[in-house]
Parts: structure tokens; C-alpha cells; sequence
């Protein structure tokens, strides 16, 4: 690799200075707030405050809900993730294979993706509601009795539909790409050396997709964690009752709506540690197993 | 032709002048709020009006979201030192500002200093206290004010042959009749508001220890987990087995559009829901006051009301103080408070403006509206005037959680009650240390 030189050895500083300012404001400013913040329990108008040490932590870590919450959590991001991948790549292996009129059905599989997350959310509710939702009138006929917002289980299947269909378009473009830089020398050499092109797929194609696959299932990851919570806030229509919220949706329900500062800031402190240690885990476990050129 | 021009040149500058000069010399005072949709276009009515009957003050209505929106966007003005002269601020979130000591100016002493005497008598009973110190001091202004009532359908009533209940011990009565005549009986909106804090003040129970919060956050227990509430809860879990009452998940409006959609017989919800359902629905309905159990209190007490009060930020200048003081006066006055209370359903906070509107007949053509006023005209008792708890907004959560898992079947009301109880005062003890 060809190695390269600036003149003045304070040059590349001076360049990486605007990123490293948006950095510092907008993300280590905050997160050492919250940091602060997470360890003293505080009048919102910022009248008092009480330094209370690690009291924040323990009450949220024995809270039998946020328990509930957290394993939910994780349930609702395997579940979401899988799906908007699995689904993802099911449709972008037989959009590759599509001659006549791809164009068409690749855009058609897309636009999904210029929705915006409340929108997807309300599309959503609309179709499921309790009172005028088709898809309730739909599922009745099956004998499933659907209630969304009652029944705890119902509402976090509504709430993973959305948040899969929303997804399913961002995985498709890139694993359509990705199938495409497949080299056709390889799958035909493929082709005469085995007939079945499910086995053709799994032992060949699948592992070139690696990468891609990687790449998008930190992607997928993150955003049933985090981004999913324009759903989850129009589906429960923000009221949580005896629905179930995930871990960034908590943080805003008791910061954003109940002021309690001190709360929220240990459980985004949490979400800080986790997202650490997920991201640690991610590069050194999986990565090395996959291999990108 | 050049004379009509110079004319006409001089009128408008003229106006223009004048304008300018109104615009120079009048003090500017904002106003946030979370009245949105009619109750909005109301509230920039009022302000519009207010701003045409003198040229001293000029108030601006802004919008801000919901309640919790509004509250928190206050706190966050008020953090950077931008906070709007008044902000609204809801029932449960009374805690939370009026314990912030110095956030905010008591209305009371606001309109005393203004050189207009303040006088909380004026005020009807059931609004007097819910926003005051444990002094009886008003810090917030009673705003929009309503309490809950029972609402139903003439016409399902008069199908199934029964009269509206005024007592629980009716409502088991008439109920399978309802029922059978093809209605879900009863659904109601808010839990925790309906179903607990107002079912404490109608039962006159105390809902928390500390004259039920109003003597201070320190030591203050919550006091939900009593055998008259879980009885209350264990019976309508019975009557949404059996078909007797319909539960629609936690938002009001799921549980409110049955009722609309004459699905519902009766329904619970706020006086100040009476505007909107008389545009919302085709039938005849009518109101009747909060159901209480005969079987806990001879007479039912006096409720307490819910919606949301203005507070007078503090930090701000005299001449910015008394324009508030005079907004506040000219919101109160009788005439205001009519239209407000005609436009919208919600309470005239003034015996003056009910007097008003008795006067002009509005419960003759309304007698509905009348209902939420009367229940909160009961004479006052020892646990009716409200309650005072931080983290109020978390400890409704609890509350919606357990009761969900309760209808659902997932819990017992006995465990529902010990874990609200358990959750709540752990609330209340972090609540009080963030005033240290």
C-alpha cells in the first residue's frame, strides 16, 4: 500500500478537526452528561439534585420490568433481524434470477424504503387496529381473536411485522448488489461440478455473500434496537399499558415523559455498555470468520 | 385622483403608525400549551380576544405536543433560560413543577402582586385545591378543568328498559339487561384517573399518606393497595368476563370510539369530552355522575379534576408578571369562562361564569353539561381534594401495566395491587431525593 505524506505533520489533524468536533459535541458531551447524570437523582428544573452512587443501577437492574423489557428486547431483535434477513435474501436471490422486467419487480421490492418509520407505523395500525383494522377482520377467519394494545403478544407480532417490512427493502438493494458481484466464472464452474441449486447456493454463493451478510446483520441489529422506535411509539400509540416496549423506548418513557433524569440516564448508560460489547463481540468473533475478498 | 391617493396614502400610514406604535409599547408574553385540534383553535380565540381588549399585553399562544411534550419542553426552556411566561401543565405532572421550589410564581401571589386581590372562594370546590400548597395557596391556575362522568346512550337505555346507575351496586343490576338488549354495558378510558385516583375521592379514601402528598414528597407512601379498590377491581374483572364491560387497551380514544360507535352502552370518560361527542355522535346521550359502591360510602363524594393548570414561570420581569396576572384575570372573568365551558365541555372554574351560564339557559339545552360542575360542587371531605405525588406519570404506568395484566388474566388483583403498591412508593422515595 502506498503510503502517503502530508507536508505539515499538524495537516491531517486540521482535516479530521470538523469531524472530531461533531463527535465531541454531539456524541462524547452527551454520553459523559449521562454518565454524570446516571449516578445523582435530580429535580428536572435542575433545583436539586442528591449524589446517590450506583443507586440508579441496582434499582433499575432488580426492577422486575425492566428485566421483562430487556429479555423482550432481545427477543424482539433475533425475531426482527432474522426475518428482514432471511426474507431479504429469499427475495433478492429470485429477483437475480427474474430476466424479463427486473427493473420492475427490483423497484417494486424498494420503495418500501422511502417510508418513514412513524408512517410505516401508522400503515401499520391501520391495517391491525382494533376497531377498524382489516387485517383483524382477515385473521378472525383463521380463529385468532387479534388485540392489539390488549394482548401483550399480539401487539409485539404487529410490532415486529412493521419493523420487518420496513427493513426487508434496505437488506434486498444489498444483497442484490452483493449477488451480483458474484462472478459468473465461479457459477459456472459451480454448475458443472453439481446440479442442485439449492446445494449450489448454500456452499458457494452463501459464503461469498458473507460479507454483505455481516455487514447488513449489524445493521439489521442496530436498528431493531434503536431505530424501531418511531413503530413502537405509533403502535402504542404512546401509551404502554401492558404492551411490550424495548430497552430505548424505556428511556424515553421514564426520561422524556416522566423526568426522571437520574432513571433514564443509567439505563442509557447501560445501552452504552451494551452496544460496546456487542460491537467488540461482532468484529472479533464473527469477523474473523468471514472473509471479504 | 392624486387627492383619493394622498388620502388613502395617509389612512394607511396612519394605521401603520399606529400598529407600530401598539406593537412597540405592549409587552410580549408567550403562553404554552398542548391544546390541540378545537381545543387549540379555542385557545388562539381566547388569546386573539384577549389581545383585542387592551393594548397594554400581547400574549402568544404556542403549541407544544402533548401534556408530557409540553412539560418537558418547559423544563428544558427553563434549563437554558428561554422558558415561556406561562406553561400548561398537566394533573400528573403537578408534582414535578410545583416541587421544583422557585421554578414557578403561585398564581396567587402573581395576581396579589398585580394589585388585584385574589380571592379563592371565588373558585368552585372541587378546582380550589388540586393545584394548591398544602397551605391552601393556589400556585397554578385552574385551566382546563374537568373530572369524570358517566356518559350513555339514551337509546340503549331505553331499548334494554333501564335507567342510567348512579350507584355500582345499579350497575350489576342493569348490566345483563344492557347486554342483552346486544351492548357492551359499560367501558371507561383512563384507569388510573377514573378507576383509582377519583375512585379514592368519591369513596372519600386517602389515596397516600402526607395529607395524600400535599404536605411534602418526604415520607410520602401511596396508599392504593386497599380492600375497597381491589374489591372494585376484582368485580370489573368479573363483568369483562362475563361480557358486562368492554376493556379496549390503554388509550382513551380506543375505549371512547365504541361508545361513538354505539357499540358501548355507557361510557367514562371527562366532562370535558361532551363537545366532542356531541359532534361525534348520531344518537341521544346524556350524563350522569361517577358510580360509587353503595357498599363503601352512603352518599358518593365529591370528585377532584383532571386536565391541566397554568403556571407563571418564574425569572421573568414585573411588566412581563402583571400582563400574566392580567391574562389570568381576564381568564377567569365570568364571560370567558362561559364560552370556554360552551365550546368545549370543559368546567367554568368561577361560581361567577357557572352562575353565567346557568343564567343563560346552556343547561336547559345541555343538561349533560351540567353533570362534571355538580359532582365537583359536592361538598368538600377530608380525602376529595386531589392528591400530590411525584413521578405521578411512572406510577400511572404501573398502574395501566397491572390493570392490563389483571383483564388479561396474567395476574391476580391481589398481586396486581401489592406490586403497584411496591413500585409506586419506590417511585415516591426516588422522587424525594431529587429535591436534596
Amino acid at each position: 500500500m502506498k503510503r502517503v505524506q502530508f507536508s505539515h505533520p499538524l495537516l491531517p489533524y486540521m482535516l479530521l478537526l470538523p469531524q472530531l468536533a461533531i463527535v465531541a459535541v454531539f456524541f462524547l458531551w452527551p454520553a459523559g452528561e449521562a454518565i454524570r447524570a446516571s449516578f445523582y437523582l435530580e429535580d428536572p428544573f435542575g433545583f436539586g439534585s442528591t449524589f446517590v452512587g450506583l443507586e440508579n443501577f441496582s434499582d433499575i437492574l432488580t426492577n422486575a420490568e425492566y428485566m421483562r423489557t430487556a429479555w423482550f428486547t432481545l427477543f424482539y431483535t433475533v425475531i426482527v433481524a432474522f426475518f428482514s434477513l432471511s426474507i431479504a435474501l429469499l427475495l433478492a436471490v429470485k429477483a437475480d434470477a427474474v430476466i424479463h422486467g427486473s427493473a420492475t419487480y427490483r423497484t417494486l421490492l424498494m420503495w418500501v424504503y422511502a417510508i418513514a418509520p412513524p408512517v410505516a407505523g401508522l400503515v401499520g395500525i391501520m391495517l391491525f387496529d382494533l376497531h377498524v383494522g382489516p387485517m383483524r377482520d382477515f385473521l378472525a377467519h383463521f380463529g385468532w381473536d387479534m388485540k392489539v394494545g390488549v394482548n401483550y403478544w399480539d401487539t409485539a407480532f404487529v410490532m415486529a411485522i412493521i419493523a420487518v417490512w420496513k427493513q426487508i427493502p434496505v437488506n434486498f438493494i444489498f444483497f442484490l448488489s452483493g449477488l451480483q458481484g458474484v462472478p459468473k466464472s465461479i457459477q459456472e464452474a459451480a454448475a458443472i461440478d453439481c446440479r442442485s441449486g439449492t446445494r449450489r447456493f448454500w456452499s458457494v454463493t452463501f459464503p461469498l455473500l458473507a460479507p454483505t451478510g455481516f455487514f447488513l446483520l449489524i445493521i439489521n441489529i442496530t436498528y431493531a434496537l434503536f431505530d424501531t422506535f418511531g413503530i413502537i411509539d405509533i403502535v402504542l400509540k404512546g401509551e404502554p399499558g401492558n404492551n411490550p416496549i424495548t430497552l430505548v423506548y424505556k428511556v424515553y418513557v421514564d426520561g422524556f415523559r416522566g423526568n426522571d433524569l437520574g432513571g433514564s440516564s443509567a439505563q442509557s448508560v447501560i445501552l452504552m455498555v451494551l452496544v460496546f460489547a456487542l460491537t467488540i463481540v461482532q468484529f472479533r468473533m464473527i469477523e474473523r470468520r468471514v472473509h471479504y475478498s | 385622483m392624486s387627492f383619493r391617493f394622498a388620502a388613502a396614502g395617509a389612512v394607511a400610514l396612519a394605521t401603520l403608525a399606529t400598529s407600530t406604535t401598539v406593537s412597540f409599547a405592549a409587552t410580549d408574553i408567550a403562553w404554552w400549551h398542548a391544546m390541540g385540534g378545537r381545543l387549540g383553535e379555542v385557545v388562539n380565540e381566547i388569546s386573539a380576544n384577549y389581545n383585542a381588549s387592551q393594548d397594554v399585553c400581547r400574549l402568544t399562544p404556542v403549541f407544544k405536543g402533548t401534556y408530557e411534550e409540553t412539560l418537558t419542553a418547559g423544563i428544558a426552556a427553563f434549563r437554558a433560560g428561554e422558558q415561556p411566561n406561562i406553561l400548561q401543565v398537566f394533573d400528573a405532572g403537578s408534582a414535578t413543577i410545583i416541587g421544583a421550589k422557585g421554578a414557578v410564581i403561585a398564581a396567587e401571589d402573581l395576581v396579589n402582586a398585580s394589585g388585584t386581590k385574589f380571592e379563592i372562594e371565588d373558585y368552585i370546590p372541587g378546582v380550589r385545591y388540586f393545584y394548591a400548597d398544602s397551605e391552601g395557596k393556589m400556585i397554578g391556575m385552574p385551566f382546563n378543568s374537568s373530572t369524570p362522568i358517566l356518559y350513555y346512550n339514551e337509546e340503549a337505555l331505553a331499548k334494554a328498559g333501564v335507567e342510567a346507575p348512579t350507584t355500582w351496586e345499579e350497575f350489576e343490576a342493569i348490566a345483563p339487561k344492557l347486554k342483552a338488549a346486544g351492548y357492551v354495558p359499560l367501558s371507561q378510558s383512563h384507569s388510573p384517573w377514573i378507576f383509582t385516583e377519583n375512585f379514592m375521592s368519591r369513596h372519600n379514601l386517602p389515596f397516600a399518606t402526607n395529607n395524600n402528598g400535599y404536605d411534602g414528597a418526604k415520607g410520602t407512601k401511596i396508599l392504593v393497595n386497599n380492600d375497597a379498590i381491589k374489591m372494585h377491581f376484582g368485580k370489573v374483572k368479573e363483568w369483562l368476563d362475563n361480557g358486562l364491560y368492554g376493556f379496549y387497551g390503554t388509550g382513551w380514544a380506543d375505549n371512547q370510539k365504541p361508545f361513538q360507535e354505539g357499540k358501548v352502552a355507557m361510557w367514562l370518560g371527562s366532562s370535558g369530552s361532551f363537545g366532542g361527542l356531541l359532534k361525534s355522535t348520531d344518537f341521544k346521550f346524556s350524563a350522569s355522575q361517577l358510580p360509587y359502591w353503595k357498599s363503601v360510602i352512603d352518599e358518593g363524594a365529591q370528585t377532584f379534576i383532571g386536565g391541566a393548570a397554568l403556571f407563571a414561570m418564574s425569572g421573568k420581569e414585573k411588566a412581563q408578571n402583571d400582563c400574566v396576572a392580567n391574562f389570568f384575570s381576564y381568564l377567569t372573568s365570568a364571560d370567558v369562562q362561559y364560552t370556554w365551558h360552551k365550546e368545549t365541555g370543559y368546567v367554568p372554574v368561577t361560581n361567577a361564569a357557572y352562575e353565567t351560564a346557568k343564567k343563560d339557559g346552556h343547561y336547559d339545552r345541555f343538561p349533560a353539561a351540567e353533570v362534571g360542575i355538580q359532582q365537583l360542587s359536592l361538598p368538600a371531605q377530608d380525602n376529595t381534594k386531589g392528591y400530590r405525588m411525584g413521578f405521578y406519570v411512572q406510577v400511572r404506568d404501573v398502574m395501566n401495566r397491572e390493570y392490563g395484566k389483571i383483564f388479561s388474566g396474567e395476574t391476580t388483583v391481589e398481586d396486581a395491587f401489592k406490586t403497584i403498591e411496591a413500585e409506586a412508593n419506590k417511585l415516591l422515595a426516588r422522587f424525594e431525593k431529587t429535591s436534596g
